[in-house]
């Protein structure tokens, strides 16, 4: 009995320290272009870590491979210090993309997918997938066709759909783009109270002023590298960077 | 035009109320042969298409453009092969399938292989990148993956059988070289009509076109209403026709 109990707590203390995700010397090439020249970071929960820069920088390229749906060419990504591949990432990792992606199904078909691949208990769903709609303020779609929805409706249906699962990381790529401003403050709203020890955030975009109300921590990617890390603050009054610079005052020439 | 077509109107109700026998058995082995035919396609066709849609392998896109080029194969030309391969002296002579009915269904399933095999094909191939992502981010293993594609596009599927159907359903080739429109036995509505036709019967041969045509628009329909039925959430109650379209 007493080792049980010991062993609880330890547990306990493992979950207390918090989730932490190393990318190391990440390469990916489609044919002749690069996408990721070599990226590098640490990234820790609690944070909500933004993802900056240009069109074409790499950001997208760098959540797909997060998300276990393309292998990089070169690389590790070690999560809790262990070596992950595409297919564990899939499991500890979820994706939300820029174009909203609904099946032919109703909300709480669509919810309730990933539950049921990632075997939750069935008493339990209903419960999950209704507190998952009052986060995003959509309570009482279930029924509704999601599809039918406006691109704000569907797009809080993919965020509640990710946050359903409750995975160790979350993928955000450019969740608001495309949205009138009333659709991305719910949304950025819902993203902020997601935070957790146990969970890693990372989001994507290329809007400076959503990145200074969203992120703990900014990663600068541009051409396929990253050029600076450095919390919220910091990168904006102070980027060490030249490239930084120039992109905070609009000034990168392409 | 009105003055053949409203005669053949009232020709074709005429013989579908007469209670001839002979009438209902023709449109009958025309639904059986058509339908038989089809499903039997199904059974091999859309393993294919789900491959050919689902898998990435090399020269996929030659298989994909024979089967595009399929599609338009003449029925004489199939309906001549199979009577060659079936005949007493062919390959196949012992399956004693020349003018029978399932050896019409036979030719038919072969002669819709690359409309379902295109149509579904493209329709999986067409919903694949995005919601194959999704499926996978959510944690979907590859099977499952494929699964719930199979599953996004089965009214595009139902649309490749309904259009399957309506091949074999007005197809005239093969039931006439392999079936030989024996009366009373292969007899179906295309080989009604040109036979009527040729015997001069003109109003009877505009009467089985007439029946052929109201099959093949009231199944499509029906199809559609269902899809349309399935995708609104109508319930038959709040159900308006006006409100269809």
């Amino acid at each position: 009995m007493e080792e049980i109990f010991v062993l609880e707590n330890v547990l306990e203390e493992a979950k207390a320290v918090s989730v932490n995700l190393e990318i190391v010397g990440l390469q990916k090439n489609y044919r002749a272009v690069t996408a990721l020249k070599s990226v590098s970071m640490e990234l820790k929960g609690n944070k909500i870590i933004v993802l900056l820069g240009v069109n074409g920088a790499g950001k997208t390229t760098l959540m797909r491979i997060l998300a276990g749906l393309e292998k990089p060419d070169r690389g590790q990504i070690l999560f809790n210090n262990q070596n992950t591949d595409p297919k564990e990432l899939r499991q500890i990792s979820t994706l939300v993309f820029q174009k909203t992606a609904m099946f032919t199904m109703n909300v709480y078909q669509n919810l309730a997918f990933g539950l049921k691949i990632r075997k939750v208990p069935k008493e339990v769903i209903p419960k999950r997938i209704s507190d998952a709609l009052q986060a995003v303020r959509l309570i009482g779609f279930e029924k509704r066709r999601a599809k039918k929805l406006s691109g704000g409706e569907q797009q809080r249906i993919a965020l509640a759909r990710a946050f359903l699962l409750d995975t160790d990381v979350l993928l955000l790529d450019e969740p608001t783009a495309n949205l009138d401003p009333n659709s991305s403050t719910i949304i950025e709203k819902v993203i902020i109270s997601q935070k957790s020890s146990q969970r890693i955030i990372i989001m994507a975009t290329h809007n400076l002023n959503q990145a200074r109300r969203v992120a703990d921590e900014i990663v600068h990617i541009h051409d396929g590298e990253v050029v600076e890390i450095a919390k919220t603050d910091d990168f904006f009054e102070n980027p060490k960077s030249e490239i930084s610079r120039k992109f905070i005052n609009g000034e990168l020439d392409f | 035009m009105p003055d053949i077509i409203v005669p053949a109107i009232q020709q074709a109700i005429k013989l579908i109320t007469s209670g001839d026998p002979e009438v209902y058995a023709t449109v009958y082995r025309t639904i059986y042969v058509a339908g038989l035919g089809t499903l039997l396609s199904c059974l091999w066709s859309i393993p294919i298409a789900v491959f050919i849609g689902l898998y990435n392998f090399r020269g996929k896109w030659v298989i994909k453009g024979i089967f595009n080029a399929l599609i338009g194969i003449p029925t004489v030309a199939l309906g001549l092969l199979l009577f060659l391969l079936w005949s007493r002296q062919g390959e196949f002579g012992s399956l004693n399938l020349l003018y029978t009915l399932n050896g019409i269904a036979i030719g038919q399933a072969i002669l819709v292989t690359p409309i379902i095999v295109s149509f579904t094909a493209n329709a999986l191939g067409n919903a694949d990148t995005q919601l194959r992502d999704l499926a996978k981010t959510l944690g979907a293993s590859g099977f499952r993956t494929n699964l719930r594609l199979i599953r996004e596009t089965f009214w595009s599927m139902m649309l490749s059988v309904t259009a399957a159907f309506n091949r074999g359903f007005g197809e005239l080739g093969i039931a006439t070289i392999v079936g030989g429109s024996l009366a009373g036995e292969t007899r179906v509505l295309t080989t009604s009509i040109a036979l009527d036709l040729n015997r001069g019967f003109f109003d009877i041969a505009m009467a089985y076109g007439v029946i052929l045509m109201a099959i093949v628009i009231i199944l499509a329909l029906t199809v559609s209403l269902i899809e349309h039925i399935k995708n609104e959430d109508i319930t038959w109650k709040k159900f308006s026709f006006w409100k269809m379209y």
